[in-house]
Formats: C-alpha cells, structure tokens, sequence
C-alpha cells in the first residue's frame, strides 16, 4: 500500500470513529474544543521535574476513550509521527541534566531522567486527548460550533473544501506512485528527474478537477458560504460536564492530588 | 519540522497563536481587498486554494530521492503555494494542510498550531514572496537571455534561495519556541547547531523540487503564477541588486552571530534569555518546605505528609513550581491513578472486542 492510501485510510478511520454514537460523541465540538485546548494547555504548562501530578492527568483521557467506547490503542500508532523529535529533546536531558533528586532505595534518578519521562508523557497525553477530540466529532460540526463564535468564514470554508478534496487528490497521487512504482521496481523515492513533470503533472490533474468543482459549485448557488445542518442534539450535559471536568484539570494543576490519594495508603 | 505540543510552553503557544491569528486576519482583509468582494460574491480563489492545499498536503505524501545520500524526504509548500496564489491566499491555505495534518495525523499539536504556522506558512509565504519571489520576478536580471529563459532561471533561482531561507528562519524558530519554553536541557546554541545545517539541505531538496514544479507549470500554463513575467511593467520596491546586497548582509549578521554564540559563549543567550534560572536553581536547592508552593491548606497537609515521610535524606524539591513532585505519597497516588488509568484501558478493550464480535 502506498503512503497516500495509507493516509486515506487513515482519515477514513478518523470519520467512522467520529460518526459513532456515544455520550461522549453527544457534547457540544464547541464544549469539547475548550476542554481539549484546556486540558493540554494545562498538561504542558506542569514543571518538569512534577511527575506524579501529571500522571494523574492521564484519567481525563483514558476515561473519555472508555466513555466513548473507542479503544486508546487507536491513538497510538499517531505517536510514530509526532514522538521522535520530542524523543530526541527529551533523551539529551539525562546526559546534561544529573542532579540526583530523588532516591528508590539506594539508586538515585537525576532529573534528566524525570524530565526526559515528563516530556514524553506530555507528548503522549496531548495527542491521547486531541485525537479523541477528533474522533469525537465529525470535522462539519466543528466548522458549524466555530462558525457559531465567528470563526472567519473564509477559513472554515477553505478547511473543509482543503479537507474534502484531499481524499480525492490522495486517491489520485495513489494511482500515480503506484503506476511510477510499478515500472521502477526496487527504486526509493521518484528519481530527481521526473521530480517536476510528476508533481507538476498532479497539479494539472488537480486544476482541472478544481475548475470542475468550482463550476458545479457555482451552478448550485454557491456564495463563498458553506451551510451545514446539524442532525445531532447535543446534549444539555455538554457545558456542566465540561465544567466540571474543567475543575478537575486545573484541581490536578494547583494542588497535590497524587500525594492526597497516596496519602490515604501511606503514613 | 511539525512542532508537538509537548514542546511549548503554554505561554509561548499563545503568543504564537495571537501572532499567527494576526497575519491570518490580515490575509483574510488583504484577500477580500484583492478580490473586490461584492455583496453577495464570496472569494473567487477560494477552491483554487484549496485545491492547492490539498495539492500540497497530497504532494508531502510522495517521498523523493535526495540525491547522494540514499534517503528521501517531501516538500514543505509554502514557497510552492506563494508562487501560485500569493503570500495572503497561500499563508491561508498553508493554514488549512497544517490544521488538517494537526488534527488528522497528530502531526503537529493543537497548542503548537500557532507555532506551526508561523515557523512553515510564515516564512514560506510572506518572507518567500516579499523578499525573493516577487523582487526577482520583477526585476530584469538574465534579460539577455531571452524572456522565457530568464523566467526560468528566476523562477530556479527564488525557489532554491526562497525555500533555503524560509526553512533556515522556520527552524531558527522552532529553536528559539523550544528553548523559551525551556523545554530541554540543551544549550540554545547547540541546538541551534543541530537544526539549522539538517534544514540547509532539506530546505536545498525542497527549493529544488519547488523549482522543478514551478518551472513545469511555467512551461505549461504560465498564466497561474505570480507575478512572473512582470520584469517590464513595474519594478518592485527592491530591486534585484537590492535585494542581493540585503540578503548578504542578513547572511553575515546571521553567520556572524551563529559562530560567537557557538564558539565562545555557547550558552550566553540561554543566560540571556531565562535570566539567572541556574541562580534561582542553586537558591531553590536550599529552600524550606515553608517556603515553595501554594500556600494552601491542602498544600500544608501535602507538606506534613512530606515531613512525616521524609525517608529520603538529602533530598529536596529543585523548583517551588512543583510541590511534592516526587514524594513517597505522591508517587504513591500517580501509581494508584496510573493502575485505574491501565485498567480502564484494558476494560475498554474488551468491552470494544465483545461489540465487534456481536456485531459480526
């Protein structure tokens, strides 16, 4: 399979998620964005060294992928994309960062390691919960909720025409690495002197289609305005659940919550 | 060169925002001013940039040879996407791949999206267009050569140089957004030194398969690029020497200033930039339990647990900006919430392959 089916695919895989159903799928995109922005804002900006608290961050998440009965071992394969340059930042700590601050028995963890840990759950927390965000609600709604708060209509309409289009132009660079493939076998990447003529051939394909869509756009009343009818009923939940979820994020910020549960077992 | 969340600080993430929200606005004004919008004509390059967007996300799909080194890379596009629609259209259209990329791929963070977009479409798009592509396009270098050739050479020429520069001030960014953020431990200028000669050839590769593009499309339908072919009606506000002595001297004062800060003083700017945090730190060493933290009530029971539970001697907490971090209670309770988190996870995937087998 190419590249380009493979990100078909997986935008396929995206929307079907999206178009569930689930008390989770039922809030608001507009209550859902703010509290994904919330949550990540809020899991970035911890100290680096405050590893137990974050930790706790994680049930926010997780809870939201059981809620919404989609497994989290979906979100994990987008790791391969965004992990290696926070990898890379996060393995230099140990070596440059080795105060010793703290101690299991008698080994001592610098805080390069604790940083190095804390960097990448902050990588993979946040991508755990924009990840459920989208496969949450469908790209439309989010248009129509941003739309809602006067998001400018130039940009909501470019995003969803861009979004549409791509699945069409992936199918067709699909044909077109296959076919180059299929006569250069054993061959890396296309060779540098069909660079132009390749790229420049899917462009031409792609104008014309545009031409096209833009055409029959217009004999249909376009007017630079999308509207979108939304099926769904949100539910009246969306806000207070968020709220209160809200609460609980920014509690995990401000005080020790890891140390309160500990405490109940520890003396 | 997608930015992750988890490389900024929140602070920095908003800051960027607001930036790259600003030049959005202005995009968005500049492009109803160009054009014309009557009452009810919404923007008439609408699908074409789209399409275009769509083009280049489609485009970073295809993997090409980089030549003598046996790997491949893709293209970026805002150079690519500057050439055809313009810095304002091509800046929002850069906008939508890297919202769609973001919100698709995890490739590049919901926070850092602001910071995404002024490190690639910024620097693409406006610094590509307003610099290199339109002074060149407008000025009458190569002339003997014939009108088409000269195109082509200029057209080679501002991709090449338009692409290298974009990606040498995007990466510089991405240098500068972590190491405010203060996110690694890595000394500005060695991680300058790190980022910027890699994106030297990655941004050749890419000035090089833009070229190629923009040559092809000049070849078969000149009429869809910018600005091209405009040596004769006016001349540019910079002219093409201009431009040549101001790039020099931008190369020098960059170059210049890379080699102090990597020779002599690799981390005076870090010094420079986060103040006196090694100070703090050494002070923070030393400080008491009564003295970090949120004075709370809860933090005071987060401290007597901390007295009662001091079983680790010589250790003390580095940063009043995390209380407790590491306490025995603490790591306690990250471990209890970690275990629900785990068997959450695992209940959720049960319960999600018993409905897949009823449904089948």
């Amino acid at each position: 399979m190419t590249k380009a089916e493979k990100a078909r695919n997986e935008i396929g895989a995206v929307e079907r998620l999206a178009a569930g159903d689930s008390p989770l799928h039922r809030i608001s995109p507009l209550a859902g964005l703010f509290l994904t922005v919330l949550f990540i804002a809020v899991t970035v900006s911890f100290h680096k060294y405050n590893i137990t608290s974050l930790i706790v961050m994680v049930i926010v998440p997780v809870l939201g992928y059981f809620i919404s009965g989609i497994p989290v071992s979906t979100c994990f394969i987008k790791l391969r994309i965004v992990m290696p340059l926070v990898c890379a930042l996060g393995l230099i700590n140990p070596f440059l960062d080795k105060n010793i601050i703290m101690r299991v028995g008698s080994v001592g963890i610098s805080g390069g390691v604790i940083s190095m840990i804390t960097l990448m759950l902050k990588g993979i927390f946040c991508l755990m919960m924009s990840f459920l965000y989208i496969a949450t609600n469908p790209i439309d709604e989010i248009c129509a909720g941003l739309r809602k708060i006067h998001f400018p209509k130039v940009l909501t309409a470019l995003f969803l025409l861009t979004y549409r289009y791509i699945s069409v132009l992936l199918g067709e660079v699909a044909v077109m690495t296959e076919a180059y493939q299929l006569r250069s076998p054993g061959q890396r990447g296309i060779k540098k002197a069909a660079w132009g003529s390749f790229l420049g051939q899917l462009l031409l394909r792609s104008m014309d289609r545009a031409q096209n869509l833009y055409d029959s756009m217009n004999l249909r009343g376009f007017s630079g305005e999308f509207y979108t009818v939304s099926r769904k009923k949100y539910s009246s939940w969306s806000w207070p659940a968020v709220i209160l979820t809200g609460a609980f994020i920014i509690a995990v910020r401000v005080f020790n919550v890891a140390g309160l549960i500990g405490s109940v077992f520890v003396r | 060169m997608h930015m992750a969340d988890a490389l900024l600080a929140p602070a920095v993430g908003g800051v960027m925002y607001a930036a790259s929200a600003g030049v959005a606005a202005l995009s968005i004004v500049k492009l109803k001013k160009e054009n014309d919008l009557e009452l009810n004509n919404g923007i008439k390059e609408l699908p074409k940039m789209a399409i275009l967007a769509a083009l280049v996300f489609a485009g970073q799909m295809i993997n090409f040879t980089i030549p003598g080194t046996g790997s491949s890379g893709h293209i970026c596009g805002g150079m690519l996407l500057t050439g055809l629609l313009g810095p304002y259209a091509g800046f929002l259209s850069m906008i939508a791949v890297l919202l769609v990329q973001c919100l698709f791929f995890a490739d590049g963070g919901l926070l850092a999206l602001g910071a995404n977009i002024w490190n690639m479409a910024f620097y693409g798009c406006f610094v590509g267009y307003f610099l290199i592509w339109r002074p060149f396009m407008r000025s009458k270098a190569f002339a003997g050569a014939g009108e088409k050739a000269a195109n082509r050479l200029k057209i080679i020429i501002a991709s090449i140089l338009g692409c290298v520069i974009s990606l040498q001030l995007g990466a510089f960014s991405v240098v500068l957004e972590t190491s405010i953020s203060g996110i690694t431990e890595l000394p500005f200028g060695t991680f300058m030194l790190l980022m910027q000669p890699i994106h030297l050839a990655i941004g050749f590769v890419e000035g090089l398969i833009t070229a190629a593009v923009l040559v092809f499309v000049n070849e078969a339908r000149p009429e869809m690029l910018r600005d091209v072919g405009t040596a004769r009606e006016g001349e540019g506000k910079l002219s093409f020497k201009g431009t040549l002595i101001v790039l020099g001297i931008v190369t020098l004062v960059v170059a210049g200033g890379l080699s102090l800060f990597a020779s002599s003083h690799p981390d005076g700017l870090e010094w420079a930039l986060f103040g006196n945090a090694e100070e703090g730190y050494a002070e923070n060493m030393g400080l008491d339990e009564e003295n970090y933290g949120v004075s709370s009530e809860i933090a005071d029971t987060a401290g007597n647990i901390q007295n009662n539970t001091s079983f680790l001697p010589d250790y003390a907490l580095p940063d009043n900006d995390s209380p407790a971090g590491t306490t025995l209670s603490g790591i306690v309770g990250a471990a209890i919430v970690a275990g629900i988190a785990a068997l959450l996870c695992i209940a959720g995937g049960i319960i999600h392959k018993k409905r897949k087998r009823a449904q089948t």
